[in-house]
């Protein structure tokens, strides 16, 4: 018999906010040691209140509006009641009731097709603390409590561990695109709901839920892992499946139940009194509407369009950083396929030079638009181009200033070079000719000539600058 | 932290109950649970006084989070035979220009009636709770003590006012509280169902009373009403479910006090609280568990909320014929002290005076030891009701 799974999702996703969910702390990136962004809000004295982050609203509603939600236009908070140590105030505060987002839906490019998933809800909640055992003590760090996140739950539509891949990954992209979370390891965590039945039936089998996995690898085992568990169970009847909640272990690669205790049976969720209901009226939902980054297709639409190549389309889908100073310097007039070559090839060579990745990319839309105006004005060229970005991005200096400063925007003297080129050319006709019918490759043996005439004393960029402007002539 | 102690100012001296924080000085809502805690911060009320030049003189007892009749069964308290109230006794003794309550099911109004000073419980939302050990969120209210309503008015005129810090706060900068309103042709009524509940001596007082605003112009009727027994119960509901969850923060793992016997993280929170939480607080933990859990989550809390919407639609509707209700604060005139296993049942009794104030919010006037409640926001006239009897002289 074959057999057809059903999985469902729930992803619990870190907001990139300045400060927590209900106070002012900073969030847990920005802590330095244990205990370093706490007050007496987020670690649970009697008399603090919390006060709800707008911004937290705000990129609530940016995701489901991504998602194709629907936007509550009137939610609440409520209380989830356990006892842990890693939870201050013995409750956590989350959405049941009115959460602010419900009714969405997906659709993922899998190689199988295009498939819809349906999104149930999206809630808004704070994060625990953390506890760390050392010998036989255990310390709690506060930092990461009252950290905001967003729990995205589908419907039960996944029937493959690579959809559930694909729609992650998608999730991944938007939210960086969209500036609602960096997703870095860890700011990203799924519950995943699992049952199997025989393929064609309507009916749904044991369920079991796999509890808080961090890596897109650890998730892709586990349901493969689980998956074939409960196969297992059913045609070999080598267990009874009981619906619980299991834990991965990533070092067998198998599931475990857990523990009675690990699931509390009854949370006791009640309204919170302290957070009044937050409604969402058509001007601020206008606002964020309007502040929202263009939906992550509509953008690779326009990339392509732009005629930038699938290759850097997905570094910049990928980069949020990268995709938002192309559209900057965009802004400035400056052409994008010639910006996307400026930022994913220069800015990225000169940031790995600095052991740095693109991520870190700080310059401005405006200081690459100037240097890129004046290379395509002629002013100076590529090489001293590049050589000015790099100032700018290793010390953040003022571009047009350092290049008067420099006198890079004096011309180069290329009439030695130029010589040499013509004797090469002339003593090289078949690599010419090669060249002109399509044989890229011929370019590197010219390259290689000059070079070797040149006795390596030039500037290889300009040379190539050089080599690419006469064959171009040709 | 000494500071407190004595020290003279201008505008005079307040004393604190124990549910509000004062920076630095233990507060331990009459809880052994909270021994050694000490704020690192004051409750917003505490911080206006002292900016107005009024000086904290110091905090006085309180009943184990505010649950009891008056304050009778405080961890730190020596118990007395005849119930009195520490704040309002201070007041009552002219110690203290003035003292702050939290009122989250009466207590500070029955104390103040039995020692025969004023105290308003103010409209929900008008005084921060920012510091304020919170118990019941939804019906919690810092209130003012004091001789008459002129010094209810001048304190609460400085606590009263928007806070960013509490999410509940309504939106008015300030509030200007007056007491000297005309009364004549004002109206009030008398809620039989609650006048019989009370003993003789409870009902000449009010008889008396009324009688006193008749004589300044003001119209006194009975009406019968049947929603109190209802709203007490569903207020009972409410603030057992909320106390519950508020204190189940007091783990014996971040602060005050701890069992010194425990062998795993489960023996130190049962150990921990079954030390540090006082009968009745156990009583309402438990009592507010059940009415939350999965089974009974709808008929109890959430029909209460239903409840608690109704009960202020029939309130709005009897304050559109009235300006005030005049009530009984408590069924007898004095307390004795009983065991604290009877606890729970006796204050779910005598509640039925002062809950619905705390249920839906209204202010609600304690003076001459009777009770004036009042529409949302309408305490000047509930002020100058009082304040019209105060100034006609004869104490009761």
């Amino acid at each position: 018999m074959r057999y057809e799974m059903v999985v469902g999702l729930e992803t619990h996703v870190e907001l990139n906010t300045k400060s927590k969910i209900f106070c002012s702390c900073g969030g847990h990136s920005a802590a330095r040691e244990p205990n370093d962004c706490v007050c007496p809000a987020c670690c649970g004295m009697p008399g603090m209140l919390p006060v709800v982050n707008k911004r937290v609203v705000e990129l609530a509603v940016t995701a489901g509006l991504m998602l194709n939600c629907e936007i509550s236009r009137y939610t609440t908070f409520d209380k989830k009641n356990y006892y842990y140590p890693d939870l201050p105030c013995s409750y956590q505060i989350t959405q049941l009731n009115h959460p602010i987002c419900t009714n969405g839906c997906v659709t993922l490019k899998t190689p199988s097709g295009e498939r819809g998933i349906h999104i149930k809800q999206i809630h808004m909640e704070e994060d625990a603390g953390k506890l760390v055992h050392v010998g036989k003590a255990s310390y709690i760090d506060f930092n990461r409590t009252s950290v905001p996140l967003i729990e995205i739950v589908t419907q039960p539509d996944f029937r493959s561990a690579e959809e559930v891949l694909v729609y992650l990954n998608k999730l991944k992209s938007m939210f960086r695109s969209g500036g609602i979370s960096e997703c870095e390891e860890g700011a990203m965590r799924c519950d995943v709901n699992i049952s199997v039945r025989p393929e064609g039936s309507a009916e749904l089998g044991v369920r079991t839920e796999i509890k808080n996995m961090a890596s897109f690898e650890s998730i892709e085992r586990a349901i493969r892992y689980e998956v074939q568990r409960h196969i297992d169970a059913i045609e070999f009847e080598t267990e009874e499946l009981v619906q619980e909640t299991r834990r991965f272990d990533d070092a067998s690669g198998k599931t475990f139940a857990m523990r009675d205790k690990e699931t509390a049976a009854d949370y006791r969720y009640f309204p919170d009194a302290n957070l009044m209901p937050i409604v969402i009226d058509d001007e601020w939902l206008e606002k964020i509407r309007a502040e929202m980054p263009a939906a992550i297709d509509e953008k690779a639409d326009a990339y392509r369009e732009a005629g930038i190549s699938e290759k850097e389309i997905d570094m910049l889908i990928h980069n949020h950083n990268a995709s938002e100073l192309l559209d900057g310097v965009a802004a400035f007039g400056c052409d994008a396929k010639n910006a996307a070559g400026w930022i994913l090839t220069d800015c990225a060579g000169i940031l790995r030079k600095n052991g740095k990745l693109l991520g870190d990319l700080e310059i401005g839309a405006e200081e690459l638009a100037a240097i890129m105006k004046m290379v395509d004005e002629g002013k100076v060229n590529r090489m001293s181009g590049r050589k000015i970005l790099s100032a700018v991005i290793e010390t953040g200096v003022d571009p047009v200033a350092y290049c008067k400063e420099h006198g890079l925007d004096a011309k180069v003297d290329t009439s030695e070079i130029e010589r040499v080129m013509d004797v090469v050319f002339s003593e090289n006709g078949k690599a010419v000719e090669d060249y002109k019918n399509g044989k890229v490759k011929a370019k590197q043996a010219l390259f290689g000539a000059c070079m070797r005439a040149l006795k390596n004393t030039a500037d290889t960029a300009l040379i190539r600058e050089l080599l690419d402007d006469k064959l171009s002539k040709c | 932290m000494s500071d407190y102690t004595v020290r003279l100012s201008d505008r005079g001296t307040v004393a604190v109950d124990d549910m509000i924080l004062v920076k630095g000085v233990q507060a331990g809502a009459g809880s052994r649970i909270l021994e050694g805690f000490k704020p690192v911060f004051s409750a917003e009320a505490v911080t206006r006084l002292e900016k107005n030049g009024y000086v904290i003189s110091g905090k006085t007892h309180v009943g184990e989070f505010g649950l009891d009749l008056v304050g009778e069964f405080s961890y730190y308290a020596d118990k007395e035979e005849e119930l009195q109230g520490a704040a309002a006794h201070l007041v009552a003794q002219g110690a203290v220009k003035a003292a702050l309550g939290v009122d989250l099911n009466g207590a500070p109004r029955r104390a103040a009636a039995l020692s025969g000073v004023d105290f308003l419980k103010p409209t929900y939302g008008t005084v921060s709770r920012y510091g304020v050990i919170s118990c019941a969120a939804s019906g919690e209210q810092i209130g003012v003590y004091a001789e008459n309503v002129e010094s209810v008015g001048e304190i609460m005129g400085v606590i009263a006012g928007h806070d960013e810090k509490d999410g509940t706060s309504l939106r008015e900068e300030s509030y200007n509280y007056r007491t000297d309103l005309a009364v004549e042709g004002k109206k009030a009524c008398i809620v039989k169902e609650l006048f019989d509940r009370a003993d003789e001596q409870v009902q000449k007082r009010v008889e008396a009373y009324a009688q006193k605003l008749r004589k300044n112009g003001v119209a006194v009727e009975e009406v019968s009403c049947d929603f109190f027994d209802i709203a007490n119960t569903a207020w009972q509901i409410l603030m057992d479910a909320e106390t519950c969850n508020n204190v189940s923060r007091y783990d014996g793992v971040k602060f005050g006090h701890r069992a010194a016997e425990y062998k795993n993280i489960d023996e130190l929170y049962v150990n921990t609280r079954t030390e540090g939480f006082n009968f009745l607080t156990k009583a309402v933990i438990l009592y507010g568990s059940d009415v939350l859990s999965k089974n009974r989550y709808e008929e109890c809390y959430g029909k209460s909320l239903k409840v608690r919407r109704i009960v202020a639609d029939r309130f709005g509707e009897l304050m559109k014929e009235y300006d005030a209700v005049l009530t009984p604060v408590c069924g007898k005139t004095a307390y004795k002290a009983y065991e604290i296993r009877e606890a729970f049942e006796k204050v779910f009794k005598e509640s039925v005076f002062t809950s619905v104030p705390n249920l839906i919010g209204v202010p609600a006037l304690v003076s001459g030891s009777v009770q004036l409640m009042g529409k949302q926001l309408d305490e000047s006239v509930l002020l100058s009701l009082a304040g019209s009897v105060e100034r006609a002289g004869e104490s009761l």
